[in-house]
């Protein structure tokens, strides 16, 4: 007769060590890194993903350089900036939850695989928690993504496409700046008060995401007013000569041009475009007109005279006179002599507002920061108060329209702002068609656990 | 009718663009035999030279103006451009005005001495080298020039203006017999053709009716005989480099009210050009003339909504295709010779 060594209480007392030594590894796994880049020591490091080579560098060092303030402000050196005005008093200037912040740097070169590359590299070399800044919706939606598989956070900087927090929106990503539908609707009632009802419109859009949704807003915005668009000419990027693209519109009979173009684009398409004289023409018996629907303070400057009279829209100005702007300003004025650019303002507002959101969530995990960002109301940030939409990751407060200055002083008050147009009013729902519709989706947070 | 003629404007406007750069290209390429991936980069700098002048005849002193403020509230300081200060306000103006045809004055001498030094410094050591070594250390060349451009003046496009005299626009249709404003056309564009089409009369008349010009077009046919005879070709080719650099120069100098300069607009035209001078034929001066206006003036017909509407991206390709059907018809280009490039 056989005999078992096993017994019933063996069995029990077999697997229950058995059991808690397969779990061990996962236990101890999570205590030593719970989520992606959990920091450990005394510092935390912010990566800063801009332009630093490339046709955008001046405005990527515009960006660094607001985002060496932002971490001087955090960690209590300088005079505080926005700190001193915004809403939540979280941040005590003694870094974040007892850590100094620190950043690393990448360049996007303005192109969506190197800024990949660039951000993969500071987050696996350098233990990044967080990526902020660009000046390109591709380079954004790209990146978005990246953070998005590596479970950090990305605070999006210039990025104007629909798509950013449209149809390409992510649970880990946010973004500050206004978009294209936002330029549309602000600038739909001042174009129709400078330039009536009934005007017939040309435009020229830049061949790439954002061309197309701006393009796609500002002729909604228009046509609503009972605009008509004559025509929509795609033109390629960077194309220098825009001349055989502009000689066909003033026989078209349009009577307004609109320069869906940006940066060194916009420079060009708008300097021949009054070369060839559409600003002195008259067309269906009323004066013609051209409208930049996204203005920069940079590009405007390179525009030089150029843009007077001309109408487009920004996300924020530094002749805002709210304490906000003024602290920002003094503050960015005062180390580099000069005042900070709209980009600039959107990625020390996105540094300022991760920071504060770690220390209201208590932790650096991307998914409670998350959670501490989505439905966020602030306001003393330059922008009125604001809300941070926790549907699309979309931040909501009012949009400046602005204008080419008749009678600017210096190169940096080239612009002057003629409405700040309420944040009602440029609203939409979540599931807005021009932002992916009801198939629109931000997924799942991933902390990278 | 009008949009055509409005079109082939364009297109001889750019097509003087890329013929004086392709001039250049094939002036260096008949004489040295080497394959210049930097001339765009000498374009750029002719370009910068205009920026430079401009900004020198803009330094300024500061003056306190008590009556205005700046973005920190303090005290406005105006800038005075020290060339009001000392010649009056009128021709301080002027020379700020006609900086840019001031420009091509400094242009020459400044591009003569950038082509001497690139190529005595640098390409003359890769005359025997392979065409694909050339053309590694040219563009190699041409990537360190831009970025010292970008590092000396930044990565934004930088606005300088045609004189006030130029910068607005003539109703070329009423020259042409059609109603007012129909045909509109650019002051300095027109002053960009007819300047394209002065340099290019010029080189050709050097060539073709000087001493000098005649050996040269003597030793770009044969050289081994040329030497034979005594002539020391090697220093007139090197001269023909300083030629071909300062032609390109005086093409960006002009080209910058059309074009705000920036730091990588040579190597936007490079491309271009080299299509140019293949289409035209290696080693043929009026081949890459005549391609470069041809090219410039199919490109502009290109962008134009009814082709774009039956072809799209048509206007992206339309050089390349061009060259393609050229080269499998006439594979030495439209006037290339026999024997370059085919040994």
């Amino acid at each position: 007769m056989s005999k078992s060594n096993f017994t019933r209480r063996g069995l029990l007392k077999t697997g229950a060590v058995t059991g808690a030594g397969l779990a061990m590894p996962t236990i101890f796994t999570s205590g030593a890194m719970a989520f992606t880049n959990e920091p450990t020591g005394d510092t935390v490091t912010f990566g800063f993903n801009v332009p630093q080579t490339g046709p955008y560098a001046e405005e990527g060092l515009d960006e660094l350089r607001a985002q060496e303030l932002a971490i001087q402000h955090i960690n209590g050196e300088g005079d505080g900036g926005m700190l001193n005005t915004f809403s939540s008093k979280a941040l005590d200037g003694t870094g974040i939850l007892g850590k100094k912040a620190a950043f690393v740097t990448g360049d996007t070169q303005t192109k969506s695989d190197a800024a990949r590359a660039s951000a993969k590299s500071m987050i696996e070399k350098d233990g990044v928690v967080m990526i902020n800044g660009g000046s390109s919706s591709g380079v954004a939606v790209a990146v978005q993504g990246l953070c998005q598989e590596a479970g950090i956070i990305f605070m999006a900087g210039l990025t104007h496409s629909n798509d950013t927090t449209g149809k390409d929106r992510k649970a880990n990503g946010f973004r500050h700046f206004f978009n294209a539908y936002m330029s549309g609707a602000a600038l739909a009632p001042v174009l129709k008060n400078a330039y009536g009802t009934d005007r017939r419109a040309y435009h020229l859009t830049a061949d790439y995401t954002w061309g197309w949704t701006q393009q796609e807003s500002i002729q909604n915005a228009t046509e609503a007013l009972g605009w008509e668009t004559v025509n929509n000419v795609m033109t390629p990027v960077g194309a220098g000569d825009f001349s055989s693209y502009i000689t066909p519109v003033l026989n078209s009979g349009a009577d307004v041009l609109i320069l869906n173009h940006y940066g060194g684009d916009m420079v060009n398409s708008l300097t021949q475009s009054i070369q060839f004289g559409l600003r002195d023409a008259q067309a269906n018996g009323k004066n013609f007109e051209i409208v930049v629907p996204l203005y920069s303070e940079l590009m405007a400057a390179g525009a030089g005279e150029n843009i007077k009279g001309v109408y487009g829209s920004m996300n924020w100005n530094w002749q805002l006179t709210d304490a906000g702007t003024q602290a920002f300003v003094k503050s960015f004025g005062e180390k580099y002599g000069r005042p900070p650019s709209g980009s600039a303002h959107t990625c020390y507002v996105q540094t300022l507002l991760y920071a504060d959101a770690v220390t209201r969530a208590g932790s650096f995990n991307p998914c409670a920061v998350a959670e501490a960002l989505e439905g966020f109301e602030f306001d003393g940030m330059g922008n009125g108060p604001t809300l941070y939409r926790a549907e699309d990751h979309q931040c909501f407060k009012d949009v400046l329209v602005m204008k080419g200055a008749e009678n600017p002083t210096t190169e940096y008050d080239t612009l002057e702002i003629v409405e700040v147009t309420p944040v009602d009013q440029v609203m939409y729902e979540p599931n807005h068609p021009m932002f992916g519709g009801d198939e629109a989706s931000l997924g799942e947070c991933n902390d990278g656990a | 009718m009008d949009a055509i003629i409005l079109q082939i404007l364009n297109g001889l406007d750019k097509g003087s663009a890329y013929a004086l750069i392709a001039l250049g290209l094939t002036l260096i390429f008949g004489t040295l035999g080497v394959v210049n991936f930097a001339h765009g980069a000498l374009f750029m700098i002719g370009a910068f030279v205009a920026v430079t002048l401009q900004r020198i005849f803009n330094l300024s002193f500061e003056q306190i103006d008590p009556t205005k403020k700046d973005f920190l509230g303090n005290p406005l300081k105006v800038e005075v451009p020290y060339v009001e200060a000392w010649f009056g306000a009128d021709v301080g103006d002027w020379l700020i005005d006609w900086s840019v045809p001031l420009a091509i004055i400094f242009a020459i001498p400044v591009m003569l001495l950038v082509g001497f030094v690139m190529e005595r410094g640098l390409i003359k050591h890769f005359y025997k080298r392979p065409h694909a070594d050339q053309i590694l250390v040219t563009f190699g060349l041409a990537i360190v020039l831009q970025e010292l451009i970008k590092y000396f003046f930044g990565a934004n496009p930088i606005q300088t203006g045609a004189p006030d005299a130029f910068s607005g626009s003539m109703d070329f249709g009423v020259l042409l017999g059609f109603d007012p404003n129909v045909i509109i056309y650019p002051y300095w564009r027109l002053v960009y053709f007819l300047f394209a089409a002065i340099v290019i009369g010029a080189v050709f008349s050097f060539l073709q009716f000087t001493t000098f010009g005649m050996v040269v077009r003597a030793g770009m046919a044969d050289r081994e005989t040329v030497g034979l005879l005594g002539i020391n070709i090697d220093k007139r080719f090197t001269l023909m480099f300083g030629l071909a650099a300062a032609v390109a120069g005086m093409a960006g100098v002009m080209y910058t009210p059309i074009l705000a300069p920036n730091y990588h607009m040579g190597m936007d035209f490079l491309v271009l050009s080299f299509v140019v001078v293949v289409v035209g034929g290696m080693g043929s001066l009026p081949g890459a003339v005549a391609a470069g206006f041809l090219l410039g003036v199919l490109q502009s017909f290109a962008s134009m909504n009814e082709i774009k509407s039956l072809i799209p991206g048509i206007d992206q390709v339309i050089i390349y295709l061009v060259a393609i059907i050229i080269l499998l018809t006439r594979p030495r280009g439209l006037m290339g010779r026999a024997g370059v490039m085919e040994e």
